[in-house]
C-alpha cells in the first residue's frame, strides 16, 4: 500500500511494515521535549506515579522559554524544578540561559532534531519540526511524562492533506504569508487531526527557515503534524548540525490524501491575521487605517535571523513611529549573536525600538511586552485569541517581520511596499 | 456511568487562552488555576459553577496551546465533563490522559441554553436536556479512550501494562 511521508515515520517508529489512518499506534519517541510551563506538570506526575528514573534521558531536552530569564517568584520555582530534575536524571540536554533560546527555534539549531525522526513536546508548536522533514506533533505534560517512563506514546495515525504552492512567490511574501494565507482558507479546524503536508515548486524553493515557519503553525489549523520532504535544502542545512544518522522519507507517488488544496502565489500579497482568530486572514493592503501601539518582531515563528534581517532591511533608516513600542526578540543565544555581529542592533536601535534577550514573552501574554485595554499590536508570532498578549480588549493582529517592521515605521498596519 | 449538571454554554473555537490565560500560568496548582477558569470569556463562571455541572462547547473546543492546565482547571471547577461539537486534539488527548471525560457531540452548542439541567449516560451513550426535555444520542466514546479513563489515566494505564509485560 503507498503512503506519505508521516506514515512512513509513523511506521517506522512502530515497528510495522505499515500504517492507515485512524489506526492507534504505539510509537518509539526520538525526543521528548518540555518548557518551564509543561515540564514541572510531566516531573510532579512522574514523580506522582512512583517512578524514579527516566526511561532515556538522551531523548529528552528541558527548556525553559516562556518566562525566561525568570519573570518572578513562581516562575523562579517552576525552572529550578526543571533544573534539579535535569541534574538528577542526568538529562544533559537542559538549555538555560547560557545556551538559551526559544524551543522551536533552538532545536533545529542545534541539530536536535533531524528528518525522519519522531519528536513529541509538551508544546503545541512542536509541530515546527516537520520544516525538516520530521514527524513533530504537540501533545500534553501527562504525554510526555508517559514517554520520561517509557519512550513511548500512543498515535492515531492521522489523514493527510496535500498543500501544492505554485507561482512565484513576490518580494516581501514568505513562509508565514502561505501558512497565513491557507489556514484563512481551510479554517482554525480545517486540518484538525489531520497531517497537511506541504508541496509544490513555491515550497521546493523555500528556505528551511521558512519551511520551519510554515510548519509552526499547521497547529493554528488544528493540524496533528506539517511536513515538508527532505530535500537539499534541509541537507545543507543539518549537514554541519547533525550528530547521528537521519533517514529521508518521502511520499510514494501514489499516496492517499483526504484533501489536495493548489494555490497560485503569483502576485501574492503579504498576509495579515486580524483578531481574535489565526484564520481571519487578509491581504495587507485591506487594512491601511488600523492603526498600532507595538510590533514585536520574534517568537518560534518568526524570531530567526533571517526573520530579523527582513526586518531590518525594512527598518534601515528609518524609525518607527512616536508612540509605537516596537520590540525585536532574537529567538536563540545563536541569532542575538549574529544579529549584533552584523549590526542589526543598530538598525533596530536607531529605529527607536528594544532588543530583548530569548523569549517566547508577549507571545502568549507571558511578559516582556504585554498590551493594555484597547491597545494593538502587530506580531510574527502565531496567535491572537482574546488576550492573548495581554488585557482582555487587546487586540493582536499577525503578520511577517517585514509588515511587522514597515507598520512599526507607519503607525499603521501596511507592507514595506507602503513606506 | 451518568453525570448530572447545570449547562454552561459556549460557542465554537473555545481555545485554552480563554480557558486559562498564560499570565496565570505560572503556577501548576489546581485550585489557583481553577480560580481564573474561563475568566476570559465568561468572568463569572467561577463565581457561578458548581460541583457535577457541564460545560457545553461548539466545534474545535479546546484549540491551541498544548497546556494541560486547561483540562487541569476546568476539573478543579468542579466540572464533570465538557460536551462539545467535537475537540482540538492536544485537549482531546490530556483530557483522556488525566482521567477527564469528553463527549461529543453533533450541534451541541445549540442544543442547551446557559443553564439548563443536563443528564449524560455514557455507557447508553445519551444525553438528556432535563430542562427542555429532549435527548439526543452520541458515537460512543473509542475503547481506547475508556480503557484510558477506566484505569485512571494514561500513567497508571502504562505502568499497569509494564507490570503485565
Amino acid at each position: 500500500m503507498p503512503m506519505n511521508i508521516t506514515e512512513k515515520i509513523i511506521a517506522a517508529h512502530a515497528g510495522l511494515e505499515e500504517v492507515r489512518p485512524g489506526q492507534m499506534v504505539e510509537v518509539e519517541v526520538d525526543l521528548a521535549l518540555a518548557n518551564d510551563i509543561t515540564a514541572p506538570i510531566s516531573i510532579d506526575v512522574m514523580q506522582a506515579a512512583g517512578v524514579k528514573r527516566v526511561h532515556d534521558p538522551d531523548r529528552i531536552v528541558l527548556v525553559p522559554d516562556h518566562f525566561v530569564p525568570n519573570k518572578d517568584i513562581q516562575t523562579a520555582l517552576l525552572v529550578k524544578q526543571m533544573r534539579i530534575f535535569a541534574r538528577e536524571q542526568g538529562i544533559e540536554k537542559f538549555y538555560e540561559l547560557d545556551e538559551m533560546g526559544v524551543e522551536h527555534a533552538l532545536l533545529p539549531e542545534k541539530g536536535l532534531v533531524l528528518p525522519g525522526d519522531l519528536v513529541v513536546g509538551a508544546d503545541s508548536h512542536t509541530c515546527t519540526y516537520g520544516g525538516l522533514g520530521a514527524f513533530a506533533t504537540g501533545m500534553g505534560s501527562t504525554d510526555i511524562a508517559a514517554v520520561f517512563i517509557s519512550g513511548r506514546i500512543w498515535l492515531k495515525v492521522p489523514e493527510a492533506m496535500k498543500f501544492v504552492y505554485k507561482g512565484a512567490l513576490p518580494r516581501w511574501v514568505g513562509g508565514k504569508d502561505l501558512i497565513l494565507m491557507t489556514i484563512g482558507d481551510i479554517g482554525v479546524d480545517g486540518a484538525r487531526y489531520r497531517t497537511m503536508e506541504f508541496t509544490g515548486p513555491v515550497i521546493d524553493k523555500l528556505s528551511l527557515e521558512n519551511r520551519l515557519t510554515l510548519a509552526n503553525m499547521a497547529i493554528e489549523a488544528g493540524a496533528k503534524n506539517g511536513i515538508v520532504a527532505p530535500d537539499e535544502i534541509t541537507r545543507a542545512y543539518v549537514e554541519s548540525r547533525a550528530t547521528r544518522p537521519y533517514i529521508e522519507y518521502a511520499s510514494d507517488p501514489d499516496a492517499v490524501y483526504v484533501e489536495t488544496r493548489e494555490y497560485d502565489v503569483t502576485g501574492m500579497e503579504p498576509q495579515v491575521a486580524r483578531p481574535h482568530l489565526p484564520e481571519n486572514t487578509v491581504g495587507v493592503s485591506a487594512l491601511k487605517d488600523v492603526t498600532i501601539d507595538q510590533a514585536v518582531i520574534g517568537s518560534c515563528t518568526n524570531g530567526r535571523i533571517e526573520d530579523l534581517r527582513l526586518a531590518a532591511e525594512v527598518l534601515r533608516g528609518r524609525k518607527a513611529k512616536s508612540g509605537v513600542r516596537l520590540i525585536v526578540i532574537p529567538a536563540t543565544r545563536w541569532i542575538y549573536r549574529t544579529a549584533m555581529e552584523e549590526g542589526l542592533f543598530d538598525v533596530f536601535l536607531d529605529a527607536g525600538g528594544v532588543v530583548s534577550t530569548p523569549t517566547c514573552g508577549p507571545c502568549m501574554g507571558g511578559y516582556m511586552g504585554i498590551l493594555a485595554d484597547g491597545e494593538r499590536a502587530v506580531s510574527t508570532t502565531n496567535r491572537n485569541f482574546v488576550g492573548r498578549m495581554g488585557h482582555v480588549k487587546s487586540e493582536v493582529y499577525l503578520a511577517n517581520p517585514a509588515v511587522a517592521a514597515a507598520s512599526a515605521v507607519a503607525g499603521r498596519i501596511v507592507g514595506p511596499d507602503d513606506l | 456511568m451518568t453525570y448530572k449538571g447545570r449547562a454552561f454554554v459556549y460557542g465554537d473555537d473555545i481555545d485554552t487562552d480563554v480557558i486559562i490565560p498564560a499570565r496565570y500560568l505560572n503556577t501548576v496548582d489546581p485550585q489557583e488555576l481553577a480560580a481564573h477558569c474561563m475568566e476570559d470569556i465568561d468572568p463569572e463562571f467561577v463565581n457561578k459553577v458548581k460541583p457535577g455541572d457541564i460545560i457545553v462547547g461548539g466545534k474545535n473546543f479546546g484549540c491551541g496551546s498544548s497546556r494541560e492546565h486547561a483540562p487541569i482547571a476546568i476539573r478543579a471547577s468542579g466540572v464533570s465533563l465538557v460536551v462539545a461539537e467535537n475537540f482540538a486534539r492536544i485537549f482531546y488527548r490530556n483530557s483522556f490522559n488525566t482521567g477527564f471525560v469528553l463527549v461529543e457531540l453533533e450541534d451541541a452548542s445549540t442544543r442547551f441554553a446557559m443553564g439548563d439541567e443536563i443528564e449524560v449516560d455514557l455507557t447508553a451513550g445519551r444525553v438528556r436536556n432535563l430542562t427542555q426535555n429532549k435527548e439526543y444520542t452520541f458515537e460512543p466514546i473509542p475503547e481506547f479512550m475508556l480503557e484510558l479513563v477506566n484505569d485512571g489515566g494514561l500513567i497508571p494505564h502504562i505502568l499497569k501494562k509494564q507490570a503485565s509485560a
